[in-house]
Parts: structure tokens; C-alpha cells; sequence
């Protein structure tokens, strides 16, 4: 068990490596930040002076080496853009960010179960069509359309909910909250309907599909023919069967949601760490887009660290093989 | 009972004005202010949020006119020309109750001009700053400037007292690696006061009742609440619903619909930005065109090309209407600005192809454009209009439109034989134009010519007009400055830039052409 924890870490501590020299060496590419930083009355030499100041003149290996030294300590250095510590900027949005994934997450998790077990119950009704048809919508739709799509009809024609922001936010000393305000929840409806929806639509066709192989085997038949009620065998029997791959695919797709929150934060105003990564490329803001991008990198590889762990723990396989060395 | 009545009609009255004023603005722009400091970006979001909290010695009013600000007067002194005296006003006191002085001055323009502040391009000329008595300011330049209070009008005074005690008497310097207190807090003698300040989301301003001016300006608004919203479609869809009432930089494709729309009105106005090409017109050879020499080199190609782009057809295709055809770079209320040279080349492709025959060029040849895709309005189509419209010609324009950061990256690093640039003029005269377009690329002139123009006698003019005092002879030389430019087909005009912003229809604001509003200004129609 510690020898394949300690081989999972080291795997993941050297992906987090190459993550860190691959954003660092697309950060040549993504433009000068002295240019952005410094008005248009510059001279060249102000500009070589703060390029010396931020340590941008020096060699390209000796800067990731600095890089690497202090992300390992989770120093990220000042934003070029806010001219504020980096790790500020993303520990006061990270709630923001989080609360709109676990929202869409439970969105697309609970209605993505029900209609897709509603959908391979009653395969032939027309609500059931109208669903799957309705969801192709979820998969082709671009997320940043489906967001305008929404803010059109919910905030500009009905005037139901708002078009923007994340309302008012309750502070908690460590955390920000909207969820506890009337106007941060109206805030909290479209964002998380996008957000999820593409999730909610793929959940919901898994569930559907697993269902309606686990309802054609032969135990759901047999159990059937022992006259339990309908309501225990599709809950209780095919249900329970359905739900392992589902979870899987729930556990990976979870990185994912927060990955995607950049357009739905940037289409909604919404003040979380991916509108502020989109801010951040459009003003070579470095010190954020590397902090963000390990982050993401962080949370990716953690997730994969306990998927593999649950491995280890469901399948026996694995532990013998490793005693066995 | 008479008493009463009075008294009760008096308390009436008191709450009736009192309501007329307690209004709420809330306003919205695509990009937050960098900081606070408000010496630390010398950038349009930051100067606006720095004008609702700050004041300026002499300022921009809306219709760009210069309005006194904190210095009530100024002057050359008749014995020395390099030295500008600035009265500064009485009375005046900073949100946490300092008084304001000339040593207030002296400070603010001593760390304007520090080695960490992004300002201190705009105040190289200045050698000393003095104060002569309480209130009175002595600026020493290195040789007469005229120009100087051109240059202040976002030059922020801070309190002294206020910098030493929390320690900010020098702009935030990046390289070390924190954030100084003057970042996110803010004690000015603007018209509004910070309540509170959430970067990127939210920042809340009061109004400043003890405010130098309050009886001068209109002041209406008593709680003004900035939200920066990115998405143009989110922007206007905010507008919309009524969940903002004043929308800077209207998306060109929602002007007539925002127009057409019940309660909401636009307002219109030139801007301070001119767009036109640049052409590398200095090397001996192109990097990006098939030839084995500079076709830009010669003039009858860049009069080619001035002949067969269409200006006109771009403000209507293009800009739906939404900007003003140009024939020199400057915006029209520059000083130096001539409605005859401003006259745009009617479009002529006989005359051209026949230019391009006599350059020896008569079977075209391609090059590549550099544009931005989100800097300018329209930027990227303007691009593409100008690709098809040299095609007629015979030349082969291949389009990189790219982010701003890498665009102006590269422009910078001079990789560039033909590209896109937008021009403002922060001083309102035409030597800013000269002293960074125009002028031989130098240490610190010309810091902006990546043409390769290069000529004696507008590098000359360029220097006098920095320091001629007399107005006269000065505008003589702007004039002779901008003949020979305009002859030489240096740069290729497309359009100045127009502002729209869409606000609620009981407002009365207009445009400010810097695209910096002054909400002291700001009116509600009953």
C-alpha cells in the first residue's frame, strides 16, 4: 500500500513538473507584459529597467528555476496587473468558483439521474423524446451560447433573474458566500444551469443506456417473475448496478466543471478564478495564468490520486500484485 | 398652528430636496481600474475611477475643455520662461479632513515623478517642483515647455500626511513583491469618496458633501456604483434589464438596438483615437513581401495604396456609420488639426494601378498586415476591407490579426512592414503626434515610428515645438510640420474613432472624448 502511494505521488508531483514547463514556455508566445504594464509615453529604456526589475531579462532556464522554487513553496509572486499577491487574488475568488461548480455539480448530478432514469422507464413517451431531443441541445450548443441564450430570456425578456454578478456575498472571514442572500442565490441559477448543463445531458445518457442494459439481464427478469414490486426492482436492483460507471465518470468530470467555469464566469461576470485567468492572458498577467494553471493541474491530479486509491481499495487484484513484489 | 405649519412644510421641504438627491448611478465599462495608486498606471479604466475620487491641478471638463481643478490659476513667470507658477485653491480638504497645501502639490508631482511611477513619461521636462508659499507652486522644466499643463490633466494630488502614514510615498513597485496600502485605499479631494472596493467587481462611491465644488457642479448622484462587466453581451443585456443604468463603450453592433429600445438612449461624440495603417517605408528590404526590394520605399506606392483603400466604404460597411472618415492622423480638436488636410482622398484605382505601373510594380506585389483583433473597434474588419480593397490594385495582402499583447509585442520589437495603430493625444496638441510618430526613432523620441521616416526637418520642428512659447510662430510650425508629413504619405488614415455610451433616458451626461466621465456633471431629468 505505501510503496504504490509513494509511486502515485511521485508520478504525480513529476506531472505537475511538465505542466509547469509547458505553461512556462507558452508564456513566450502570449505577448510582453512591460508593454501592458507601462503606458504609451515609455521609453525603451523604462521598459528594459522594469524588465530588469521583474527579473525578465534573465536567462529562460534560471527563471523557471525561480518559478519552480517558489510555486513549491506556493509563492507566486505579485500580479502584474493588480499589482497584488497572487495568492490573494486566488484564495478570494476561489469560493465563488467553487460554490458555482459543486451548484452545477449537484444540478447536473440529481436531474441528470432522474431524467435519465426517467427516459429508460418510459422509453416510448413523448415527454421522454422531448428530453433526448431537448438534451442534444446540451451536448452541440457552445456553453458561451447557451449562456447569452439564457441571459436573453431569463434577465432581459422576463426580468427574472439577473444578468450579471454574483449578487450580494456574505462574508465568512475564510470563505465568501452567496448562497446565503436572496440575490446571490438568483444570481447563482444561470450560471450553474450552464455550467452544468453539458454534464447534466451526458449523465443523463449514461444513466439512460446503463439502465436499459442492466433492466434487460437476466436477474431483473428473474426478479420481475418473483413478483417484487416494479418500484424496488428499478431502484433498489437496476438502479444500484447502474450507478458504478456513472460515478466514475462523475468523479472525472468534476476537474472538468471547474476547467469550464472560464467562459461561464466570463459570460456571466461571474468574480471566480477563471475570469480572472481570461483577464490574466489578455493582459500577459504571468504571475496568474502560471498560479491558475498549476492550480488546475493540482486539482486534476488530485482527483486522479484518490480515483486510483478507490482502485486500490475496490479491486483485490491490484494489492496482491503489489505484495507480491 | 401657523408655526406648526411652517414648520412641517419647512421638514417637508428639507426631505423633498434631500430625495431629489439621494440618486443612484450604477455604471459599467468592459475593463476595472488596475489600482488605486493613482500613480502607478497611466491607463484610461484607472484615470476614470482616479477622477471620481482624486482631483487634478487642471482637468479635462466634458467637452475636453481645460477647467481649473486644484490650481486655480497658472502662468509662465515673466522673468523666466521655464518656470510655471500654479495657484493652488484655498479651502480644500482631502476625504480624512487634511488640508490641502502647495507642499501636497509638490509631493504628488515628486512621486508622479519617481523611478516606480508609470506618469513620469508625461513630466520628463520638470527639474524641480517648489512650493513659494502655502498656496503657490513653482514648476521648473529644463527649458521652456508650453505644453506643460497639458500634461497634468491626470496628474492626482495626494495628501502628504496621509502617503507618510501608511507608508506609500513612492508608487507600488512590482518587483517587490507586495501590495502597498495605497493599492486598494484611496483619500483624495474628488467629488466622491470610496465606500468600499471589491477589484474587478464592485467598487461603491459616496458623494463628497464637504467637496470643493459642490455648489459649482450639478453633483446629483449620491451613491455611484461601478460593476465592470467584460462580455459585450452581457454589458448591453445589463443595460437591458435595468440592472445598470450608464454603459461606457457601446458594442458597435448594439447601437441601434439599444437606440430602438424603450427607456435607453445613446450619446454620441468623436473620440481622442485616430486608426491608420503604418508601412515600414525605412528598410532596404520587406521580410514578409515577395520582392527583393522595398516597394513602401516608394512614395507613388503609398499613394497607391492611400488612392485604392476606401475610407468611406469602411465607416459604412465596417463601422455602420459609427466613425469619421480621415485624411491625417490627428483627432479633430488637436491643436494643429486642419479640416483641409483632414479631407479624405476620394478613391481613385485608375490613378492607382497607374502609380503602382510607374513604381515598377505594375504586377502588384503580397505582403503581410499585422493587426489587432481587440484593441480597436472593428479592428480586425477594418483589416480585412483593406485586404480586399489593395487586391484591386495588384497587391497580395496576407491578414495576421492577433491579440493586443503579442500585436503590440511584436510592433514594438519593429518585426512589422505593415500594420494596424490607434493614436490618442492626451495634450490636445499635435507635437505629442510628432514628438512619437513622426520624429526618427531615438532614445526617446520618435519611440513610436516604426515606419523608418526619418527626416531632418520635422525632427527639427519637432524639438522647437516642444519649447516655442510664442503661439504664433509655434502653430507655424506645426502647420509646416504637417505638410511635409501629409506630402510624404507617411502614415495611411482610415478613421478617427466615435465613443457611444448608451445610458437610461432620464439621464442628461454626454460623451467626453477621452472616454473619461465626470459624474460631478451628471444630471436626472424629472
Amino acid at each position: 500500500m505505501l510503496a504504490f502511494l509513494i509511486q502515485r505521488v511521485l508520478q504525480a508531483i513529476f506531472v505537475m513538473f511538465v505542466v509547469a514547463l509547458i505553461a512556462f514556455s507558452l508564456f513566450h508566445y502570449v505577448g510582453d507584459p512591460v508593454l501592458n504594464m507601462l503606458g504609451q509615453e515609455a521609453t525603451e529604456a523604462d521598459r528594459a529597467e522594469l524588465r530588469a526589475r521583474l527579473g525578465l531579462d534573465q536567462p529562460v532556464v534560471v527563471q523557471f528555476y525561480n518559478f519552480i522554487v517558489n510555486a513549491a513553496q506556493f509563492e507566486f509572486g505579485i500580479s502584474y496587473r493588480s499589482a497584488r499577491p497572487v495568492t490573494d487574488l486566488i484564495s478570494e475568488r476561489l469560493p465563488a468558483t467553487l460554490e458555482l461548480a459543486t451548484i452545477s455539480a449537484l444540478f447536473a448530478v440529481i436531474m441528470g439521474i432522474v431524467l435519465g432514469i426517467y427516459t429508460a422507464l418510459h422509453r416510448d413517451s413523448w415527454l421522454s423524446r422531448f428530453i433526448m431531443t431537448a438534451s442534444l441541445i446540451g451536448v452541440s450548443l457552445p456553453t458561451f451560447l447557451i449562456g447569452v441564450l439564457l441571459i436573453y430570456l431569463f434577465a432581459v425578456e422576463l426580468g427574472w433573474l439577473p444578468a450579471f454578478g454574483r449578487g450580494e456575498v456574505v462574508d465568512l472571514g475564510w470563505w465568501n458566500t452567496g448562497l446565503l442572500t436572496r440575490s446571490g442565490l438568483a444570481s447563482l441559477i444561470l450560471p450553474a444551469i450552464t455550467l452544468g448543463l453539458f454534464q447534466l445531458t451526458l449523465i443523463m445518457r449514461l444513466v439512460r443506456a446503463e439502465m436499459l442494459e442492466v433492466l434487460s439481464t437476466d436477474y431483473i427478469k428473474f426478479a420481475r417473475a418473483r413478483g417484487l414490486p416494479r418500484r424496488a426492482v428499478h431502484l433498489r436492483h437496476a438502479l444500484k448496478n447502474t450507478l458504478i460507471p456513472v460515478i466514475t465518470i462523475i468523479g472525472l468530470q468534476l476537474g472538468t466543471i471547474i476547467a469550464f467555469a472560464i467562459i461561464t464566469e466570463t459570460v456571466f461576470q461571474w468574480p471566480g478564478v477563471g475570469a480572472l485567468f481570461i483577464t490574466a492572458v489578455r493582459f500577459v498577467d504571468i504571475p496568474v495564468m502560471a498560479a491558475y494553471l498549476m492550480m488546475i493541474a493540482l486539482v486534476f491530479v488530485v482527483i486522479n490520486l484518490v480515483v486510483d486509491l478507490l482502485y486500490y481499495a475496490v479491486d483485490p487484484r491490484l494489492r496482491v500484485q503489489g505484495g507480491g513484489k | 398652528m401657523y408655526k406648526k405649519t411652517l414648520l412641517v412644510t419647512a421638514v417637508l421641504g428639507a426631505m423633498l430636496a434631500s430625495a431629489a438627491h439621494a440618486e443612484t448611478l450604477r455604471w459599467t465599462r468592459s475593463a476595472d481600474s488596475l489600482t488605486l495608486d493613482p500613480h502607478a498606471q497611466n491607463e484610461g479604466p484607472t484615470h476614470s475611477v482616479n477622477h471620481q475620487i482624486f482631483d487634478t491641478l487642471i482637468y479635462q471638463d466634458m467637452d475636453v475643455q481645460y477647467q481649473p481643478g486644484l490650481a486655480t490659476d497658472w502662468y509662465v513667470r515673466d522673468d523666466d520662461p521655464s518656470i510655471w507658477v500654479f495657484e493652488i485653491r484655498e479651502g480644500v480638504t482631502f476625504h480624512e479632513g487634511q488640508a490641502l497645501t502647495a507642499d501636497d502639490v509638490v509631493f504628488s508631482l515628486d512621486r508622479a515623478r519617481h523611478e516606480h511611477s508609470d506618469m513620469r513619461g508625461l513630466l520628463t521636462s520638470i527639474a524641480e517642483v517648489r512650493a513659494v508659499d502655502e498656496y503657490t507652486v513653482e514648476v521648473v522644466t529644463d527649458g521652456p515647455n508650453p505644453l506643460l499643463p497639458n500634461n497634468l490633466t491626470n496628474l492626482f494630488i495626494m495628501s502628504r500626511e496621509w502617503a507618510e502614514e501608511h507608508d506609500v510615498e513612492t508608487p507600488q513597485n512590482y518587483a517587490a513583491g507586495e501590495e502597498t496600502y495605497a493599492v486598494r485605499n484611496a483619500n483624495g479631494t474628488g467629488p466622491f469618496r470610496v465606500q468600499s472596493r471589491e477589484p474587478d467587481v464592485r467598487t461603491v462611491f459616496l458623494r463628497n458633501d464637504d467637496y470643493w465644488g459642490i455648489d459649482r457642479y450639478p453633483m446629483e448622484i449620491s451613491e455611484l456604483v461601478f460593476t465592470p462587466i467584460e462580455s459585450a453581451a452581457t454589458r448591453v443585456a445589463a443595460l437591458l434589464s435595468g440592472e445598470v443604468d450608464l454603459l461606457q463603450e457601446t458594442p458597435v453592433q448594439d447601437i441601434e438596438r439599444l437606440g430602438n429600445a424603450p427607456g435607453i438612449k445613446n450619446e454620441q461624440g468623436a473620440e481622442n483615437r485616430t486608426i491608420f495603417l503604418g508601412v515600414d517605408l525605412g528598410s532596404a528590404e520587406l521580410r514578409t513581401a515577395d520582392t527583393d526590394d522595398n516597394p513602401f520605399a516608394d512614395r507613388r506606392v503609398r499613394e497607391a495604396i492611400n488612392l485604392a483603400i476606401d475610407q468611406s466604404t469602411i465607416q459604412r460597411a465596417v463601422m455602420r456609420g459609427n466613425s469619421q472618415p480621415a485624411g491625417m492622423i490627428a483627432p479633430p480638436f488637436v491643436n494643429g488639426y486642419s479640416e483641409a488636410m483632414d479631407e479624405v482622398t476620394p478613391p481613385d484605382l485608375d490613378r492607382a494601378n497607374e502609380l503602382m505601373a510607374e513604381a515598377g510594380y505594375g504586377d502588384g506585389f503580397r505582403v503581410t498586415l499585422q493587426c489587432p483583433n481587440d484593441r480597436y473597434v472593428n479592428d480586425e474588419q477594418i483589416c480585412q476591407a483593406v485586404v480586399s480593397m489593395l487586391a484591386r490594385i495588384g497587391i497580395t495582402v496576407d491578414l495576421v490579426a492577433q491579440t493586443r499583447s503579442v500585436h503590440f509585442a511584436e510592433l514594438a520589437r519593429g518585426e512589422y512592414d505593415f500594420y494596424m495603430l490607434g493614436w490618442g493625444v492626451p495634450t490636445m496638441d499635435s507635437e505629442y503626434i510628432f514628438n512619437y510618430l513622426y520624429h526618427t526613432k531615438a532614445e526617446d523620441r520618435g519611440t513610436w515610428n516604426f515606419t523608418g521616416f526619418s527626416n531632418e526637418r520635422v525632427d527639427e520642428l519637432t524639438v522647437a515645438m516642444g519649447s516655442e512659447t510664442n503661439e504664433e510662430a509655434r502653430n507655424a510650425m506645426i502647420a509646416e510640420a504637417w505638410e511635409i508629413v501629409h506630402d510624404e504619405i507617411v502614415y495611411i488614415p482610415i478613421h478617427h474613432q466615435m465613443l457611444t455610451w448608451s445610458m437610461r433616458d432620464d439621464i442628461d451626461f454626454q460623451v467626453q472624448s477621452e472616454n473619461t466621465p465626470h459624474f460631478k456633471y451628471l444630471e436626472f431629468m424629472d
